[in-house]
């Protein structure tokens, strides 16, 4: 950890009612790697749930903790502008790419548009035997009653492969894709995947941009076709894109797709191994895999918050905000929030409303890839349950150091085949 | 009870009765309507109950409003007719109301 950092990492370890509400800070990724923010959120939620931090390492912002605050959010995107950025950091001035997720309106609606069909029902009806293929192929190739790391072979793995088919990408170079995901989501520490944040934006800049600069004009010379770049070269809204809202695009739809289905696959092994009664009623009633993956979705919440900015004074929860605040709204906090949900803090893969979720946001900005994410989910475990008794967590799993992307960096799991 | 008639894509239809003061969102949901997931609860903030309204009925269910048109508008399939249905609320004068389900949701 930096120095930097280390002056802010003041709640970690501490007891959340010893620590005065003034003080309180969630954006402190010590508290995520240990899994240990519940517990600040639940008295955020209770004693202050609009709530203003005065300082943070990405200076003042205020979080909202409730399900219902945070639909109210969701709800006003003219109060609540996406710009210029849906993390707490604010963009640099030499590094400014730019990406629908954090545009407002017309541009916003107008980019999303020209890519949304690859999520179309008919596009994820044509890609689900695609995706069951390539599925069964890794699972086929899975060492049984050995330890290996699920989040590298499967999930990892899995998720690589999904994004070269989405971008058409060369197939044996798909491990540079999640690299770059990474690196695009990394905090910069010494050790770290990146070091400084110019290391990031140089990988970046230097290494993704040119490769799909390539794509592009290799693709902007074919007919259209199905694949994202091929979607953005001849897309009326994209084709005049600067590098930069390219580079934004890809690293939205790179990042996107990619680490958030990555940790729901990692996170499922995880709950149902913690939760026996919920596995084995799923594998008495293998049908339940359906409400099973939003519930996983729900329970992982991939990403944590999505940074707003108040584009004029405002009031929330009887808070006032005040024009060019930052308001964070914490989705994992409004997904154990009980005032919405039924015993928010347990996993249970029968829920009556089971998308009744934050995990996806909702509102004109809600997750362009839901349904896509949803069905790797379920083609995912369907083909495991076709083979697998049990996927069994051997040892700790380990959780990333973020506080936007909530995932695993290891799961140790050994397989235990069907009785044939 | 009010008579609320769903047209799959494929032209099978689905009668359900309706009550009033809820939303024709909720006459789907409650009668297993396919095509109508309905992820936000009625917020209008999903997207997931969108219905074709049949034209003779469109002017009778009331106007669309801002947030409903927001999100609409990102859809390449939205229609003229186009409503999200948690935003219709189910009253007597909707008696024999028709709307199409679309393929886009299925
Ligand atoms: C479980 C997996 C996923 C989770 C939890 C997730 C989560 C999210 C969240 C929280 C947002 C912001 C919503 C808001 O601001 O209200 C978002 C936006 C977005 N997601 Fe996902 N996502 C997932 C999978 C995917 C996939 C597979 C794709 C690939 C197509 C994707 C593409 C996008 C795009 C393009 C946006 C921007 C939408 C906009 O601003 O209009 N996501 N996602
Ligand atoms: S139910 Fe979500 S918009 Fe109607």
């Amino acid at each position: 950890m930096s120095v930097a950092r280390d002056q802010f990492n003041t709640m970690f370890g501490r007891d959340p009612y010893s620590i005065p509400l003034d003080e309180y800070d969630m954006n402190q990724p010590e508290l995520f790697q240990s899994d240990t923010q519940d517990a600040y959120f639940t008295r955020l939620r209770k004693e202050a749930p609009v709530h203003y931090c005065k300082d943070s390492e990405h200076g003042p912002y205020w979080s909202v903790t409730r399900y219902k605050d945070i639909m109210e959010v969701e709800s006003n995107p003219e109060i609540y502008s996406s710009e210029p950025s849906i993390a707490l950091a604010d963009p640099e001035p030499d590094f400014d790419i730019s990406m629908f997720i954090a545009m407002d309106e017309p541009k916003h609606g107008d980019q999303r548009k020209t890519v949304q069909d690859i999520v179309a029902p008919s596009s994820l009806a044509s890609l689900e035997p695609v995706i069951r293929e390539r599925i069964a192929g890794i699972l086929d190739t899975l060492p049984v009653n050995e330890t290996f790391n699920w989040v590298d072979k499967v999930s990892i793995e899995l998720t690589g492969q999904m994004l070269a088919t989405l971008f058409d990408f060369p197939f044996e170079q798909r491990r540079k894709l999640t690299y770059w995901s990474d690196v695009a989501t990394a905090i910069p520490e010494p050790g770290g995947l990146v070091e400084t944040r110019e290391q990031g934006r140089d990988i970046l800049l230097n290494e993704c941009l040119p490769a799909f600069v390539e794509l592009w004009n290799q693709r902007v010379n074919e007919p259209p076709k199905g694949d994202l770049i091929s979607m953005l070269a001849h897309g009326k809204e994209t084709r005049d894109m600067n590098p930069m809202e390219f580079m934004g695009n890809l690293v939205l739809l790179i990042v996107g797709g990619n680490d958030t289905t990555r940790n729901s696959l990692s996170g499922g092994v995880k709950f149902l191994n913690e939760n026996p009664d919920q596995y084995a009623k799923l594998m008495a009633d293998p049908s339940l895999i359906p409400t099973m993956v939003p519930e996983i979705i729900r329970y992982q919440t991939p990403l944590t918050l999505m940074r707003r900015t108040a584009t004029q004074d405002t009031v929330l929860g009887g808070q006032n905000i005040k024009k060019g605040d930052k308001v964070a709204i914490w989705f994992l906090s409004g997904n154990r929030d009980e005032e919405v949900i039924d015993r928010p803090n347990e996993f249970i893969i029968d829920r009556a409303r089971p998308r009744q979720h934050l995990s996806f946001g909702f509102g004109i900005h809600r997750c362009m890839g839901n349904r896509l994410a949803e069905m790797q989910l379920r083609v995912t475990w369907e083909e495991i349950l076709k083979r697998f008794e049990k996927v069994e967590l051997v040892g700790k799993p380990e959780r990333a150091y973020s506080v936007l992307v909530r995932g695993f960096t290891e799961m140790p799991v050994q397989l235990r085949p069907k009785a044939k | 009870m009010t008579k609320i008639t769903f047209v799959k894509h494929d032209d099978e239809e689905i009668v359900v009765d309706a009550e009033n003061g809820t939303s024709v969102m909720n006459a789907a949901v409650d009668n297993l309507v396919p095509g109508i997931d309905a992820d936000c609860g009625g917020e209008c903030a999903c997207a997931t109950c969108h219905v074709y309204i049949d034209e003779a009925w469109f002017p009778k269910v009331g106007n669309t409003n801002d947030a409903e048109e927001a999100i609409m508008s990102l859809n390449p399939d939205r229609q003229e007719t186009s409503r999200l249905c948690c935003q219709i609320p189910v009253t007597d004068e909707m008696e024999g109301l028709k709307v199409r389900l679309p393929e886009f949701q299925f």
